[in-house]
């Protein structure tokens, strides 16, 4: 699936998107934050505090709960500030 | 029927709410909002605006369908630039027309404050001296707001 990042989840992570291969265990998006938080140092910072993270699955907003199977984009974002 | 736009190019607010009523005899009110820069006592010089292209225009009009199943509107336009945006120039515009005046002040406010919680950008300050700040932190106050309006999918 392709992941992409927004504001400081991009700017720690180091990119803006990319593609992912997580393991069969990784079912919902709060499995893959988990994940993620494995995969090196800015990983570690960007998901550092996952309730600060949101989530959105083919450009809906889901929840920490919301099975990721099926999904082609998941996004990773601070809560908005637009407007 | 809404107009849905995401630009870095500034609006013309008094064309856009023209619009919603020209050459129509069932419009009774348009209410109008513009959100603007704050230079915040001279300390900012801009704000820098992310947005999530696609999901952005997509989410907004979730919310302008929320308000449109909530109320009987007769046009609704959304205009929200991205990129660098100087103290004093425009960022937001909501423009809501109705037979009515109540359904178009309640509308425009629903949609603001689901706009600031729910669609996807993201702002950072750029001070006056140049150097760009951190992210704005999401305000709780914004999210009681926008929570007024009853449960929403998020």
């Amino acid at each position: 699936m392709r992941a992409v990042y927004f504001a400081w989840v991009r700017e720690r992570v180091g990119k803006a998107e990319e593609e992912l291969d997580p393991p069969p265990t990784v079912t919902t998006v709060g499995d893959l934050i988990a994940w993620l938080s494995r995969q090196g140092e800015g990983y570690a910072t960007a998901f550092d505090k996952p309730a600060t993270v949101r989530a959105a699955l083919d450009r809906v907003h889901a929840r920490h709960e919301a099975p990721i199977a099926g999904a082609k984009e998941v996004a990773f974002f601070p809560p908005m500030t637009g407007g | 029927m809404a107009k849905i736009r995401v630009q870095h190019e500034a609006f013309d607010a008094g064309a856009e709410g023209d619009s919603l009523s020209r050459g129509r005899r069932d419009v009774g009110a348009v209410v109008s909002f513009v959100g603007y820069c704050r230079d915040e006592g001279g300390r900012l010089a801009a704000l820098e605006l992310e947005h999530y292209p696609g999901m952005a225009e997509e989410e907004i009009a979730r919310v302008v369908g929320e308000a449109e199943r909530r109320w009987p509107l007769l046009g609704v336009t959304v205009i929200h630039r991205t990129g660098r945006i100087a103290a004093g120039e425009p960022i937001v515009y909501v423009a809501v027309a109705a037979a009515h005046r109540r359904e178009a002040f309640d509308a425009a406010e629903m949609l603001m404050d689901y706009l600031k919680t729910r669609a996807p950008f993201w702002k950072r300050a750029v001070r006056a001296d140049g150097v760009v700040e951190g992210w704005v932190e999401a305000k709780g106050e914004d999210d009681a707001s926008a929570a007024r309006w009853g449960a929403a999918e998020q």
